[in-house]
Order: C-alpha cells, then structure tokens, then sequence
C-alpha cells in the first residue's frame, strides 16, 4: 500500500486518485473525484466513500461552502512550483471552514511541508520514491513565523503581544 | 536601525540550518538539479557564467558598520576580495564555492544577515530612498515600513512559489527616489483630507521585458491595513497570474490584461473577507518597529557657520568643491548633511567595491556618521548623517581610498548591471561599455555643465541596469551571436517617471562613446538656459537626435537595419 504522511506521521493510505479524464464506472475504493466530476455527477454520487481532489488551476470557490460535504480534500500541484495550491488551501479552511483532511498531491517536495503546514495542508503524498522519513523533519525548519496564516492563525506580533500582556 | 530580537535571530539561523540540509541533500544527489534550482534561488544563489553568485539581503539599503566589517571579511575569506552593489541596494558576490555558501549564511547570520528572497519567484527586497528619514521633504520615515513588509514577507507560507518574482518598494517623500512607478507593487506614503498618514498603492510598475508604469489601485489605505491589502493583492496574483510563460508572468501583465480598474477591484473583492482578521497590523507593532528608526544623538548646530566655513575651503580647494557640490545634499538637521560615497571610478566596474575599501567605510561611518551606511540603487554608499565641520576631513580620507570622485548624479555616475562578464543571462557586456563612456567623457567641466544626467546600461532585456528609465538607456542585444546595443532615450525614474524609447537601429560596442557624444551635442545646441538634459528631450523630441545618429545621406557602416528591440 502507498504510504502518505499524515498529522506529521508515515501512515499507509488507500485513496485511489480518479482522473480528470476518467470514464465509465467507477472502480470501488475510497475515491478521490475531480473537481468537475462532481459537479457534474453530484446528484447520482453517494459521497460516503468520495473526497475530492481540485486541480491547481480551477475555482476553489465552486466548491466552497459545501466542502465540508467531504472528510478528504486534495489539492495537485502539477509541479512543485506551481503556488497556486498554498492559495487554494488557505481559501478552503479560512473561507469555507473546511476541517475535513487536507491533502498535497501531484508533486509536492519534501521542502515545501512547512509552508503546506501553514497554509492548512494535513496530509501530503510526495513523489514515488520520495524519502519520508527524512520529509518529517521539514515539518520543523522553523519555531516561529512572522504572518499569521491557518497554523498559527496570529501573526508573530499578536502571539507575542499576548504574552507580553 | 532594526536590530534583531531572539526571534528574529532564531529565524535566520534555521534558515541558515535549513540550506546547509538542502545543499548536502543536493551534493548527495538526494535533491534533483531542478528542485535545488528555486530552494537556492530563494537563498540568493544562481549559477553563473564562472562561478556561482551569492546575493545578500540588505534590506531597504541600511547596513551597520559591523555588517559592513563583515562583508568585508566574507570578500577576502570566501570571494576575490571585491563585492558588487546592486540595483536594488543589494550586494552581490561573484565567486563564492557552492559548498561554502551555508557557511557564508552562518557568517552573516551572525551580525543579523542573510540572503533570504534575494532572487526566486518570490517577493524579494523591500527597497526605499537611500535618503531616508534625513530628507527635508518626507512626510514620514518610510523604513518602518519596509522593515514591517520585511518580517511579513519573509517565508511567507502562502507567497514563496509566485508566478515571477515580485518587488516591493515605499516611498515617504513626494519627489520620488524609490522608483515606485516602475516596481510589482509601489507604497507612496501620503496624508488625507483628515491628516492621517496612510498608503497610496500602485501596482503592475515595472521593468524588463515589457517596461510598465505601475496604476494606482488605492488612493489611501490605512496604516494598519497594509499587511492585509498586501496579502489580498498577492493572492489575487498568486492565484490569477500567468504561469505558462516566464515572459509574461509578472503582474504587470495581469493588471495590464483586467485593466487596472478590474484588478483593483478583484483585490477590493478579496480583502473584504481579510481586512479585519488578525493579520490586521496594530498600533502597539507599528510603534514597536518605530521605535528602531528614531533619530541618532544630533549635535545642536549652526548651520550658517558651518556654511561659512565650508564656503571657505571650498573656495581655497576647487576639487573639494566640487565634491561638496556634487556628493553631499541638504539634510534636514541644521548643520548636517548627506554623503555620497561614489562607487563609479573610471576603470572600476560601476558599483563594485573592495574589502579593504569596505573596511574604510565602516571606519568613516564610526567616525562621522553613527555607524550607519545606507546602499542605494543607483549603486553609490551613503553617510547619512555627517556634521559638516567633518567634511573635509572625511573628503581626504574618501580621496585616499577611492570613493570622492564627484560624480553623484552626473553622466559618469552610472548604472549598470554586471552584464556579459558574469550573468549568464546577459546578452551582452556591459561594464566595457561604462567603461568606454567614462573614458571618452573624462573632462569633469564637461560632464559638470551637462548637469544631472542619468545613463544606465543593461546587458539584456531583464533591465538590471534600469535602462528603460535612464535619460540615456543603452541595451545590448545578441544579433546572431555578436554583441550590439541599442540606444534609448527620454526615460526618467522621479516622481515623474517614463520610459525611454528606442533611438533606432542598434550600433557595435566600439561606436557606443561616440553616439553618446552626438547625442550630448544635439542638447548642448538646443538646450535653453540651464535646461537639463531630459527637459530638452522632452521639448524637442527624438528627431533631431535622430537625425544627428543616423543622417540621412550617409550610410552607415556596421549599422543593422532591424529595430533590435524584437529580438530577444
């Protein structure tokens, strides 16, 4: 089984990403929909097996409030430089109140877990081949941060404010 | 200046443990070539023509003389013994060892340095007026400022993996010496009808490829809402700016492409949801930060005596007068005055600088001027803060070590990127060309009676050396493998900043000095009165330059038809 990490741990994980091209029926499984997918199809879909995954380059706001619908929301980076999904992550916990699992896929590197971390992410599927356990250590290149963003939400200035206080 | 606290020390410290694991990952082959590239662009490293070049951080140009001792120490222990100022106050090493670069951080971590965000597709170097918070005519300081957009910018989560790079640059004073017209986003600090000291924000400002001046997006944002307007603009590009082609992912592109009334909106749109969450700046932080930009002990001074007196030795000394008129400005402490520190010798890479050369401007900023040192993008020094009665003291000792030529401002004083030489980007050289002019135009009275003149070179379309908005800009193009440059004229980087348009067809590197000369004929005929050089272009257009370059009835040789400008 594929192994993810998790809340900061090597877990195994049994999603099974369906493509954006994907059709014909849908294999058995936790699944993970394209966005579009469920959109189109909603009203047949029985969600209690399906998460979601959103593509770097589609409107988290088509989603938005109805987030919450699933206990798993990918985001995919194409490629680890395509920063659209930081935005995408912070949108689904700061707007729409997402507190279901929030998951990295497509390429994200083992550098980029922190700022994943910040911006909302909880689970994070590397590449293939990628070394995990050598991962888990990013998760604590830093002990403070100046912005506020989901994790922590103050800024360095309030949380130090409130101690001073 | 900011001094660092425990916080901000154990931040730049983890930083610097965080690269030394990226480089040994990547020197054991566990990091690929391609996910090393932007983890050390984002520490200010590139790979160049010879060597690797380090760029160092040196937020909105202010450096302390112990910072400075250390560069110094960092040139001679890790590099050739010279380092290069940047045009955006930064400082560059050309030829420091890949493996050596963690130590260099370790280095200067230890006297509150780094080379964060210096390049990438990240915000990158907050930059301001080398003058201030000693100028007479700012509304307020803008370094605060910097220094807040500083700490919020730096390993900002949701902002490290940008379309394009992004630059950031705040302004206090009307006249403008930020060049925030021509930056991603620009802050000009302004007063409104109620006497509140708040932001105007311009945004889509920039250089390279496609020159844009930037639109006002907000005519006055409130202080404490800078940081989350910021982040609303940011992630409205983050998420909306182009990312399939390098050439136009800046947001100049994207704010060009809505207009600047769509866009401005959509970060209005964005920001209603941000505005008042906890990001939202408060008094108590503003004040905090201020707090390290409070004026240094002053001595109560007459100014007229001081005035008098160096009436005096001017009179007596012709080339210290010069360098009075030339490389000081009126400060706005009775008594005290502005040093320019010139870095554009003849015969000297415009900008560079050596370690023993940075030892002595330490020692005259101990001495003279609170042991603070300011770069500018113009890619000069500054002693912000000299008493008068010590100018000519420090004059000698500048003279001794190489930096009074007095030049500030004039056609010699130019910018210019490292070009060709070293930047692997580059299509041509460009510190040859410097070079070539100032030996061509060594007469000082000459170079006087053209008065404020600004020439930049760029080696490549990038535009490191600002030449969209040099009076004179000069551009080298690759035409089929060799080396030619294109002359602009009419660009300005003030308060009222435009972009120099293309002469004509481009010329070889030997016939540079000379076009430069005809150009600065056709304005020492036309000009009337004390006219500067940009207000003559400006009254009487390109044609008679034009004809002047290119006479119609001569041929040219050496002379490419095509307008170069497509080229690249």
């Amino acid at each position: 089984m594929p192994k993810i990490i998790k809340d900061t741990q090597i877990v195994d994980d049994s999603w099974i990403i369906i493509e954006k091209d994907f059709s014909g029926p849908l294999p058995l499984g936790k699944l993970l929909l394209p966005m579009q997918y469920w959109l189109d199809n909603r009203e047949s879909l029985n969600l209690m097996i399906a998460g979601l995954w959103i593509d770097s380059d589609e409107a988290v706001e088509l989603v938005g409030h109805e987030a919450n619908l699933f206990p798993l929301i990918a985001v995919n980076f194409p490629a680890f430089t395509d920063g659209r999904g930081f935005s995408i992550g912070r949108l689904l916990r700061e707007r729409y109140s997402f507190n279901g699992q929030l998951r990295a896929i497509g390429n994200p590197i083992q550098d980029q877990l922190f700022y994943l971390k910040r911006c909302g992410f909880t689970s994070f599927d590397l590449k293939e081949g990628a070394d995990l356990e050598s991962a888990l250590s990013s998760f604590n290149d830093f002990d403070e941060s100046y912005q506020g963003a989901i994790v922590p939400p103050e800024p360095l200035f309030l949380l130090n404010s409130s101690k001073n206080n | 200046m900011y001094i660092y606290n425990e916080q901000d020390q154990k931040i730049i410290e983890q930083r610097v443990a965080q690269f030394q694991g990226q480089t040994d990952r990547y020197l054991a082959g566990k990091l690929t070539n391609e996910e090393f590239l932007p983890l050390r662009l984002q520490n200010g490293l590139y790979i160049q023509r010879l060597a690797p070049m380090l760029r160092i951080a040196v937020p909105y140009g202010l450096l302390s003389s112990a910072q400075v001792r250390k560069l110094a120490h960092i040139t001679r222990a890790y590099d050739k013994g010279y380092c290069h100022i940047t045009t955006r106050q930064n400082i560059q090493l050309n030829w420091p060892q890949l493996e050596d670069v963690p130590k260099i951080l370790g280095e200067l971590a230890e006297v509150q340095m780094h080379a964060v965000q210096t390049s990438g597709n990240c915000i990158r170097n907050t930059t301001s007026d080398q003058f201030a918070g000693v100028s007479q005519d700012e509304l307020e300081d803008p370094r605060p400022w910097c220094e807040i957009i500083r700490q919020w910018s730096t390993f900002h989560p949701e902002f490290a993996f940008l379309p394009r790079k992004f630059k950031i640059a705040v302004c206090g004073t009307e006249g403008d010496r930020a060049a925030i017209q021509v930056h991603d986003i620009g802050i000009q600090i302004v007063k409104n009808s109620a006497d509140e000291i708040g932001f105007q924000v311009l945004a889509g400002g920039g250089l390279g490829r496609t020159p844009v001046i930037g639109s006002v997006i907000r005519e006055f944002l409130p202080q404490k809402d800078l940081l989350t307007y910021l982040d609303a603009i940011l992630r409205v590009y983050n998420r909306h700016g182009n990312r399939d082609n390098k050439y136009k992912a800046r947001i100049k592109i994207l704010v060009r492409a809505w207009t600047a009334e769509v866009f401005a909106q959509e970060v209005e749109d964005e920001w209603e949801y941000t505005k008042d969450t906890l990001g939202r700046l408060t008094q108590e932080e503003i004040d905090r930060v201020k707090g390290f930009f409070t004026q240094p002990p002053y001595e109560s001074l007459d100014n007229k005596i001081s005035d008098e007196e160096l009436a005096i030795l001017a009179e007596n000394n012709i080339a210290f007068g010069k360098w009075l008129q030339r490389n000081t400005r009126s400060h706005k402490i009775p008594g005290y005055t502005s040093v320019t520190l010139s870095l554009k010798p003849t015969g000297v890479a415009p900008g560079d600088v050596t370690d023993s050369q940075l030892e002595v401007i330490a020692d005259l900023a101990d001495a003279y001027s609170f042991g603070e040192i300011r770069a500018t993008h113009n890619q000069n020094l500054v002693l912000a803060d000299v008493k008068k009665s010590d100018l000519f003291k420090l004059w000698e000792k500048a003279k001794v070590s190489g930096f009074a030529t007095p030049n500030i401002g004039t056609l010699t004083d130019m910018i210019c990127c490292p070009g060709g030489d070293f930047c692997s980007l580059a299509n041509a050289k460009s510190i040859p060309i410097a070079e070539a002019i100032q030996r061509k135009f060594d007469d000082i009275d000459y170079i006087y009676d053209l008065g404020d003149l600004s020439l930049n070179i760029s080696g490549c379309m990038n535009a490191c050396g600002h030449h969209h908005v040099g009076n004179i800009g000069i551009l080298g193009v690759d035409k089929k493998g060799a080396e030619f440059y294109q002359i602009q004229l009419g660009g300005n980087a003030g308060s009222d900043t435009s972009l120099g348009g293309v002469l004509g067809p481009s010329f070889g590197e030997s016939e540079v000095p000379e076009v430069v000369e005809k150009i600065l004929t056709i304005y020492i005929e036309q000009r009337k009165g004390d006219e500067l050089f940009l207000d003559t272009y400006r009254r009487i257009g390109v044609t008679p330059f034009k004809e002047s370059v290119y006479p119609k009835d001569k041929k040219i040789s050496n002379m490419h038809k095509d307008q170069g400008l497509k080229h690249a």
